[in-house]
Parts: C-alpha cells; sequence; structure tokens
C-alpha cells in the first residue's frame, strides 16, 4: 500500500501546486505556458525516440503465438486472423487487437476448491480497459474544439452524441461517466486482488490517480465551477498559434487540469503509459506464422560451432562398420 | 504449502498475498522444486562458461568473480538483439489477466508464478541498469539491484516456467513469457547457471547424436529390436534404413521414441505406415535427435543442436525431411531452423509420393509434421484403417503447448485420431487447441529431483482429464510430444490413476490394415485386441 500512498502523495501535490500557481507571480505563467509546450515536446520527442528505439531492434525470429488452426493442407478450415498466414492478415489481427482488445476478451478465472479446478468467465478486465480507452479517445477528440477555429466538423456530432442521456445543463457526457466508472473500477480491482496488490507498483497506481485527477478536476469545470468556455478556447488558440496569452484571471480548476495534463505528457512515453507499442510492434502479434513458407531472416545470424558429420564419424567409424552401417570413411580421405 | 504425499494431493491455493516485499529475492531451495546443477562432462565439450561442481543448496553458486558484469552486458547485448526483449521489458501494465493463466502459479500459489511477476523479476533488473527511471528513483521506480539473491531467484523461477506459452495469447500486448525465460536461461548460462537434465542431453546429442548418447551401433540395436517386435505383430519384415544415401525422405524423430515407452509404441505406428505405403525413407544415426534441449538453454546451443538435421539431409542426398511427434522439437523445426540453419535450397519442396500433394507450407523449409503427412494420406484415402482395433480404449487428445500456440497444428492430429478409433471425447474448451494447458514438465524440468513442481505444474492438465473420465470413462490420453509421453504418465498415476498415455501413430499403428499382414491379435503394446470393444460413455 505504500505504493499506492506515495502515488496518491503526488498527484495530490501536483494538484494543489497547479491550484496555487496562480497566487505566486510568475507562477500561471509557468502553469499555463512554459509547462504546456515543455509537455508537448517531451511527448512528441519521447514517443518518437521510444517508437525509433523498438523499430530499430531486429526481429531476429518469426515468432507468432497461434491461436487457431494453421494453413497447412487445403481441405483444413483454418484460423486466418488468430493464426495469420501472410502480413495482411497479421496486420489485421493487430487492428483488431487494437480496436476491440480481443487477448483481453479471452479472459477466465481460475478457481480452486475441493482439490478441482474450475473456470468462469471474466469480461469486466475487459470492458473497463476498453471503455477507459475508448473513453478517453472521445474526450481527447471533444478537447479539439478549443485547439481549432472553426471548431472541426465531428465534434459537434460527437458532442451530441455522447450527451444522448440529455440529463442536466450542460448535459451529462456519457463518457465522462464511463471514464471515471472505468478507473474506479480498475483502481479497486487492483487494491482489492490481493496477488496484484502485492505485484503492484507506484506506476501502476500513478497513472491511475493520474487519469483520475485529470477527469475530474476537466468534469469540475463542466459541471461544478463552470469556466468561460471562450476564454478558453482564446487561450487554447493563442497556445497553439504559439502566441501564447497568460489568461488574467485563470480559474484553479484549470491550472489543477493544465498541470496534470502537462504532468501525464511527460510521464507518458517513460512509463508504462507507452503500452500502445506493444499491440503494433510485438513480433507474437504481428507477425504472419508461415515460417516454413517463407524464410525468416536474421540480420545478426552469427556462426556457431558444430560437430560436423565427419567429426562423429571418425569416432564412430570402427564400430559403424562392424554394425553393418554405412560409413563415408573414403570419402574422407579424398 | 506441504510436500505431496501419494496418498493425498496437497493443492492448496492461496489467494492472499504473502507478507512482505516481492522485491525481496531470497528464495529457499526445498527438495521437489527444483533442478539438479549442470555437471562439469557436460559443459566442457559444449565449451560452456564456468564449468564446476555445485548445487543450488549450496551458499556459495561459486559465480565467476566479474558475473555481475557478465550479466549486465549479456542483457545490453540481448536488448539490442530482440525486439521482443526489449519491449516486454517496456510495455508490461501488470493488468494480470496472465495471473491465473499459468499453471506453475495455479499449481503452487506463490504469486511470483505468474507470469507478469516472474517478468517483473528481470524487469525490475532492466529498470534498475538500463532506464534513467531506474537509475533515478530506484525503488519507487520498481527498479531493484542485482544482487547474488536475485541469481538465484531467476534460477528457480525461470527454470520453473515451460515456456507453454499459453500466458502469452491472454496478454493484449502479446507478452510472451518464453521469449523472456528463453533469454534469462541464456543470460544465467553465461556465467554457468543451469541444470543438468538440460545441459546433459544437450551435451549427449551434441556429441553422439541423441539424448541419451545412444552410439550408432546401439541405435541400430534398438530399431532392429523394433524390428523383431513389428514381426511379431503384424507377420511383416518391417526394415528401418539408416544412414542410407540416396533415399527420398530422411525421417527424423525424438530419441525417446526408439528409447522409452510408451514413445516406442509410436514408433511401431510409424514403421508400420512407411512400410504400407512403401515410403522411400531413411533415419540417421548422426541427426538421430529431433528434439532440441538447446532451446532450453540458449539460442545459439540450440542452432548448434540443430545444424545436424540440414547437415545430413545435405550430405544423404534426400529429397526432403519429415519430422515424427515431439512438441518443442516442432518449436523448433518450424519457428527457427530455417532462419538458423537454412536456406534449404538443396532440398526439394516436399511432395507427398502417394498422393502428389505438395506440401505449400513447408516450401521453403522443407519440412513436414507426420500428422500432416498422415492426415493427407488418410484425406485421399491411400490407407485403410479398422479402429475397431483402438475399441478397448477411450481416447481424449493432449494438445501439445509449442504445435498449438507455436503452429497452430491442430485439426491434423485430430483428423488422425478420429479416424483410428471409435471413442474419442474432448477436454473442456478452455484445456484444449490454443487453450491447453501444459503437461507440467516442458522446457527441461521434466526431471525426478523436480517431482513435487512437476504434479503441481501438471495439475490443470490432470484436472481436465479427470473430468473427460468422470463424464466419459476416458482412459487414454493421446499426444505428440516427447516430453508428454515420457511425463504425463506420472501424472496421471498421481491425479488420475487408470489413464494410459500414448502417440497419434501408436493408436494409427494399431488400426492400420496392412497387406499381407497376419490377422492381428495384439495391440503394438502386445496386449489382446478386444473383441467387441469398450462401451461409450
Amino acid at each position: 500500500m505504500k505504493a499506492l500512498a506515495a502515488a496518491a502523495a503526488l498527484v495530490a501535490a501536483l494538484a494543489i501546486a497547479g491550484a496555487l500557481a496562480g497566487a505566486v507571480p510568475g507562477g500561471a505563467a509557468a502553469v499555463t505556458v512554459v509547462l504546456p509546450y515543455v509537455a508537448f515536446c517531451t511527448l512528441l520527442g519521447g514517443l518518437t525516440w521510444q517508437v525509433w528505439r523498438w523499430a530499430q531492434t531486429p526481429v531476429p525470429y518469426r515468432i507468432p503465438t497461434t491461436c487457431g488452426q494453421q494453413r497447412s493442407l487445403p481441405w483444413i478450415r483454418t484460423a486466418p486472423i488468430d493464426n495469420p498466414d501472410n502480413g495482411i492478415m497479421a496486420a489485421i489481427r493487430v487492428v483488431i487487437e487494437a480496436l476491440t482488445f480481443r487477448s483481453l476478451l479471452r479472459n477466465s478465472r481460475a478457481r480452486v476448491g475441493a482439490g478441482r479446478l474450475e473456470f468462469s468467465e471474466a469480461r469486466l478486465l475487459w470492458l473497463a480497459s476498453l471503455v477507459l480507452h475508448w473513453s478517453l479517445l472521445v474526450i481527447v477528440l471533444r478537447h479539439l474544439r478549443f485547439v481549432f477555429l472553426p471548431t472541426p466538423f465531428f465534434v459537434p456530432t460527437l458532442d451530441a452524441v455522447d450527451g444522448f442521456l440529455r440529463i442536466g445543463a450542460p448535459p451529462l457526457l456519457i463518457t465522462d461517466v464511463l471514464v471515471l466508472a472505468a478507473l474506479l473500477y480498475l483502481l479497486g480491482r487492483r487494491v482489492a486482488t490481493p496477488m496484484l496488490r502485492y505485484m503492484s507498483l507506484f506506476t501502476d497506481y500513478f497513472a491511475l490517480l493520474l487519469l483520475l485527477g485529470i477527469a475530474l478536476s476537466g468534469m469540475a469545470m463542466r459541471y461544478v465551477a463552470p469556466v468561460n468556455l471562450v476564454s478558453v478556447k482564446e487561450f487554447a488558440l493563442a497556445l497553439v498559434a504559439l502566441h501564447p496569452l497568460v489568461p488574467a484571471a485563470p480559474s484553479m480548476l484549470l491550472l489543477v487540469h493544465l498541470m496534470l495534463v502537462s504532468t501525464l505528457a511527460i510521464y507518458l512515453p517513460f512509463s508504462k503509459l507507452v503500452h500502445f507499442g506493444g499491440v503494433f510492434l510485438s513480433p507474437t502479434r504481428n507477425l504472419a506464422n508461415n515460417s516454413r513458407r517463407v524464410r525468416h531472416i536474421n540480420p545478426w545470424n552469427h556462426a556457431v560451432p558444430t560437430h560436423t558429420y565427419a567429426e562423429w564419424e571418425a569416432e564412430y567409424a570402427e564400430k559403424m562398420k562392424l554394425a553393418g552401417l554405412p560409413v563415408d570413411g573414403a570419402d574422407r580421405g579424398g | 504449502m506441504g510436500p505431496i504425499v501419494a496418498d493425498k494431493p496437497a493443492i492448496d491455493i492461496e489467494l492472499k498475498a504473502p507478507a512482505g516485499d516481492w522485491r525481496d529475492a531470497r528464495v529457499e531451495f526445498r527438495k521437489g522444486t527444483f533442478s539438479n546443477a549442470s555437471l562439469p562432462k557436460d559443459l566442457i565439450p559444449l565449451g560452456l562458461p564456468n564449468p564446476r561442481k555445485w548445487q543450488p543448496t549450496d551458499l556459495d553458486w561459486q559465480l565467476p568473480r566479474d558475473w555481475q558484469r557478465i550479466l549486465l552486458e549479456g542483457m545490453r547485448e540481448r536488448l539490442a538483439r530482440y525486439r521482443s526483449f526489449r519491449l516486454f521489458m517496456d510495455v508490461c501494465v501488470r493488468c494480470g489477466a496472465c495471473a491465473d493463466k499459468c499453471h506453475f502459479y495455479l499449481g503452487s500459489g506463490d504469486p511470483k508464478n505468474m507470469p507478469f511477476a516472474r517478468a517483473e523479476l528481470v524487469r525490475s533488473v532492466y529498470r534498475r541498469y538500463f532506464t534513467t527511471s531506474g537509475r533515478l528513483f530506484g525503488k519507487l521506480a520498481g527498479a531493484r539491484e542485482l544482487t547474488e539473491d536475485v541469481v538465484k531467484e531467476w534460477f528457480y523461477y525461470f527454470y520453473q516456467c515451460t515456456e507453454c506459452r499459453r500466458c502469452s495469447i491472454y496478454c493484449p500486448f502479446g507478452i510472451d513469457t518464453a521469449e523472456i525465460t528463453m533469454i534469462v536461461r541464456e543470460l544465467l548460462s553465461l556465467i554457468g547457471v543451469s541444470t543438468h537434465w538440460v545441459t546433459e542431453p544437450a551435451a549427449n546429442c551434441y556429441r553422439v547424436g541423441n539424448h541419451l548418447g545412444i552410439a550408432p551401433h546401439a541405435f541400430k540395436d534398438g530399431l532392429d529390436f523394433a524390428r523383431d517386435e513389428l514381426r511379431d505383430i503384424t507377420g511383416l519384415d518391417i526394415e528401418i534404413p539408416i544412414n542410407r544415401k540416396g533415399a527420398e525422405v530422411l525421417f527424423v524423430m525424438p530419441s525417446a521414441d526408439y528409447f522409452a515407452t510408451p514413445h516406442y509404441y509410436t514408433l511401431l505406428g510409424y514403421m508400420m505406415l512407411f512400410k504400407e505405403i512403401g515410403l522411400d525413407f531413411t533415419v540417421s544415426a548422426y541427426a538421430s535427435e529431433g528434439g532440441n534441449f538447446g532451446l532450453f538453454h540458449s539460442n545459439d546451443l540450440m542452432k548448434r543442436l540443430n545444424a545436424k538435421i540440414y547437415a545430413e539431409a545435405k550430405r544423404l542426398g534426400v529429397k526432403w525431411i519429415l519430422g515424427g511427434e515431439c512438441g518443442h522439437m516442432w518449436r523448433v523445426l518450424h519457428q527457427y531452423m530455417d532462419t538458423m540453419n537454412g536456406p534449404a535450397d538443396f532440398l526439394e519442396v516436399p511432395v507427398s509420393p502417394l498422393t502428389g500433394t505438395r506440401f505449400e507450407n513447408a516450401v521453403s523449409t522443407k519440412m513436414v509434421h507426420i500428422c500432416e503427412f498422415t492426415a493427407d494420406l488418410l484425406y485421399h484415402e491411400k490407407i485403410k484403417l479398422d479402429r475397431t482395433r483402438n475399441d478397448a480404449y477411450i481416447v481424449t487428445y493432449h494438445d501439445s503447448c509449442n504445435p498449438a500456440r507455436a503452429m497452430g497444428l491442430l485439426e491434423e492430429p485430430r483428423y488422425v485420431l478420429e479416424r483410428s478409433c471409435n471413442h474419442f471425447h474432448e477436454m473442456p474448451a478452455k484445456t484444449i487447441r490454443e487453450y491447453t494447458f501444459c503437461c507440467g514438465s516442458g522446457a527441461g524440468l521434466g526431471n525426478d529431483e523436480n517431482m513435487e513442481m512437476r504434479l503441481r505444474g501438471g495439475f490443470p492438465r490432470a484436472n481436465a482429464v479427470r473430468h473427460v473420465r468422470a463424464e466419459h470413462g476416458v482412459n487414454l490420453l493421446a499426444c505428440i510430444c516427447a516430453i508428454d509421453k515420457a511425463t504425463l504418465p506420472t501424472l496421471m498415476d498421481y491425479w488420475v490413476p487408470g489413464v494410459q498415455v500414448a502417440g497419434v501413430h501408436e493408436l494409427l499403428g494399431n488400426a492400420l490394415v496392412m497387406r499381407g499382414e497376419k490377422e492381428r491379435v495384439t495391440n503394438v503394446r502386445g496386449e489382446p485386441l478386444a473383441k467387441g470393444g469398450a462401451a461409450d460413455g
């Protein structure tokens, strides 16, 4: 639980620092201008560096994990996506994984009771993860209204769909509810499952709490203490246009929100949050299972010492002759 | 977690996390839960580092003075060579989806056997020495020092993984613990930390040709004995050619097929099939091992042992290669051989001499799995089977890890089985095909000193067999893996007494109707054929 406490303390400290920034001379400028620029550059640079680092590391062997029938004899029905036979099918496998978290959907739960092992369905982890990621995507897209003029055509549609419940004014957005529910579930699960808690690190809690802080501060600005959207948009547009304006009297919530979002952007490339790389670059998933049909090349395939037939026969030739086994001896002499 | 007593299965998975911090690396080497250390007599002929006499229970493992530098240098090298390793160190989110998918975790309840925890044992060291955050923030960033205790912990837990890849299919990022285990074992081997059960067969295979170190003349004796037995069973003279140049096909099988039971009955099955179809083939005394214990040690050793197969195919001038029933052997043949020791441009694309089928899936490697070959024969009705000869058996099928999750060879063996016997029942869906559970003894763990851990690791598999035994009266567990055949009988005796283990081609051999054969009165085990058959259900 020390990891959880440390992560909570750090997120709280960041939020407080953000909240108090407005009261310190230059503080507002630091949080609304300097930090966002630093964060954006770090995010972009960090991700580029990570992806480059993975991409330039060779894949010496073709090691897909196969989850269905291979292609062998023409009359046997294959599992073309779970056991892809070519690059296109492998790409489809990866895309499905990225969009639907298919592997997590396989999840089951095993329990031992009375000397028996029993399996049950366990789809909540899949559901929570999928909801979290899709909601985050919608939320990020919704935010594009702040940085583009005119507002991108799809944003109002997205808003309308997201607010379909028509509860309250401004209408409650369903993704806001979902993202909170998913984060709380993932956090609760991590704390409540003894084995998971035992292995959880600071970073596991920090990522969840940071996202929670971002969601809560953002939602507060919409539902609790609404900010002046026009001035926020002016500020954001100026930031994007590289002519930053420090807002005259920034809302405390906006400062907290910016502080936490910037922290996330800086933290992301150097933490487990780069896990998307695993979906796209993992050699167990993005390669076709055709290693007997198409030779895979290992760029560093080095020579190794072997025990040759001639060396072997030299040791056994006499006994082999006695046993009536053919020997190459004469060939060797030549 | 008391020791397992013969009459009282003591599997109790504690779902409470243990007290303390997982970063504490100290492990207790309790009898029955680990494998003995390699001996100098095996390391020296292989030219492997730090040969010495030691045991895991020793306080001092006599590591080289600069062991830490060697390990970190080795890690650096492998991080640069394997995207898998680099990526798998970086991207895990510890979601825990893999946790209860591992048979060792299910059988031991030890949290460090959860796949993500096993990986964390090395990931923590990666963070400390290879990431900025780990260097700066240490424990807070999940980093820890590489100490001798960590080396011992690695040895314990990475020799408590059978590289079965089951966790990998559940991982949203495809993190493959087998890959991590292979690399950590490779690292440990750099400082002379490896196990006897892996390096002795490897040394024998390297120098003599097969795991047990059976010299060529004794190899011939073994096959001659099979010829005698085949004559008794079928009344036919079935010759097994050795090192015959100019044969069309080189047949490579795991050596257990000719020195161990029940593997041996599978050998009889193959030979009956080859006789019946008149296959122009040879086996080799030099490449008399299809299995490859190098896979359980290091990629270099895997490559060194595997090199013999292509070399021998070339020397004998065969057209293509056929491979017998063996799980990890097929991992190597399917996913590594061509890359490591190819190209096999001196061979021809495999074509079945009977059906004319061109094995399109093997046009580069030029090696075909016996189940693919036989399924093709059956599909084209080139052989006749009398499945009533297997009526004494009520059969279920255990997918071996590697053919299932590193090939996808799922239907071919079933196609052969379903035509070879009348009574066939699948185990529950979450325990077969790509979800199959390991025998618990793969990847070099199938030794007797490791028995408690084997029985624990095999528990999920045994549990599923027990289910079909209760439901359908299953009494035979069929499989296509030499390690399965060697270790499942022990597992069955312990958890599900009354279930025998057999290869798919043993059942085929029983059922195969051969031209000119005498009336069969026994199966290949010499047991009288049941008349009238067993009741199904």
